[in-house]
């Protein structure tokens, strides 16, 4: 599964971090967080745990 | 034995009653991604359930066909787009099919009630020869076994039935407590049918394993020409040890349970934002089935950011002020496994 983004997304009042948008083989995908079970979540935290993928700051 | 125990018996076993095959979609009725062909790429790309593993030198195609055995609509055709005559001992193709954890606990494995489990389907080929079914036990410890059977005539449907029992081979790993599959949305048992396997991954048919043993040795290569092509369709995998007709569900029966894994709509302004507050609009769109996980979202339109998103609905702001109308035309939500 190649990942080449992500970053996270925040709330509306920009107060929290609520979900991940990141670049899936050249598609954009979004997924909120805490979503275990999820298989593009789990390999997105695999990844980070790995130190292979880097979440950025939301805008 | 008369016919009233017989009956009896199956059904005291557990067999021969409804909602008998683990199997989704194991006759091939729906396709939400695409039904022309598409090129094998280690997920999923056409039909419902069932993922496409390449990993060889070469490539395959997989598609909607309705050459099927009778009483079916449709069965899935793969062929061989570039040849891959020389399998390296890693690599390997196959086609596989992911069955939820919760929904497996009435096989009782990693007891010593564990049940004897037999998969029926029908298959076709041009290439004849020796072919092995994996099944992965892959809760917690993963145990394989590799299953050889042969498609005997070229271009005709065969039908074929496997069964395996929870000590083939003379193994206690599926009997043990390590054997257990969790009551949970996980993975739970994979089914897969070969259709070429490096050495790297050769067990002994018939044999429990805790070594990563998908396929035997006598496994044709079917990717060594662009001639080969495989179909497949009325799948079922039950408890017990005798194949018994295949269930036939309806069609919306088998969408529903696909779309707790994966489904998608579209259509022009399929989905509007309703207000949220002075600055922000919000979609909130409920799934047809609870989903097995919160799903990876996709969507097209005026899109937003995913908020609050749970199993049984999508949610997304966007900045809008009040007069300002936003909408969504395409949906894609994977829960897959």
């Amino acid at each position: 599964m190649i990942i080449t983004s992500a970053q996270y997304t925040r709330d509306p009042n920009d107060t929290e971090n609520v979900g991940i948008s990141f670049v899936l083989e050249g598609e954009t995908y979004q997924i909120v967080l805490g979503a275990v079970g999820n298989r593009h979540y789990n390999e997105i935290m695999r990844q980070v745990a790995a130190g292979e993928l880097t979440i950025a700051d939301a805008d | 034995m008369s016919k009233a125990a017989e009956l009896a018996a199956l059904i005291g076993s557990g067999q021969a009653q409804g909602n008998k095959n683990f199997v989704i979609n194991g006759d091939m009725q729906c396709w939400q991604r695409a039904t022309a062909a598409t090129a094998a790429s280690n997920t999923y790309s056409t039909v419902d359930r069932w993922a496409l593993s390449e990993s060889t030198d070469g490539a395959y195609t997989s598609e909607r066909s309705t050459d099927t055995p009778t009483g079916t609509g449709y069965s899935l055709k793969l062929q061989v787009t570039t040849a891959d005559t020389s399998i390296a001992a890693a690599q390997y193709s196959y086609i596989l099919h992911e069955i939820e954890a919760q929904n497996l606990q009435s096989l009782q494995y990693g007891t010593s009630s564990a049940k004897t489990l037999t998969l029926s389907f029908w298959v076709k080929s041009n290439k004849t020869g020796t072919y092995t079914i994996v099944i992965v036990k892959r809760d917690s410890t993963a145990y394989f076994i590799p299953v050889e059977y042969t498609i005997s005539s070229a271009n005709t449907w065969e039908k074929k039935e496997i069964t395996i029992t929870p000590t083939a081979g003379s193994t206690s790993l599926i009997t043990a407590s390590a054997g257990a599959i969790a009551n949970d949305n996980g993975h739970g048992i994979q089914l897969g049918f070969g259709l070429a396997w490096g050495s790297n991954y050769h067990g002994t048919s018939n044999t429990w394993s805790a070594s990563t043993h998908y396929g035997t040795s006598n496994q044709v290569n079917w990717m060594d020409s662009t001639s080969n092509n495989f179909y497949l369709s009325q799948v079922q995998l039950e408890i017990g040890d005798v194949a018994t007709p295949f269930e036939h569900r309806s069609f919306g029966d088998e969408l529903l349970r696909c779309q707790r894994y994966y489904y998608q709509a579209s259509g022009a302004n399929i989905a509007y934002a309703t207000l949220y507050s002075d600055s922000h609009k919000m979609y909130s769109i409920f799934h047809p089935v609870k989903m097995r996980a919160i799903p990876t979202a996709t969507v097209t339109g005026d899109t937003g950011t995913e908020y609050n998103s749970y199993e049984s609905h999508y949610q997304a702001y966007i900045s809008a002020t009040s007069n300002q109308s936003k909408n969504l035309d395409t949906l894609f939500f994977d829960a897959e496994l």
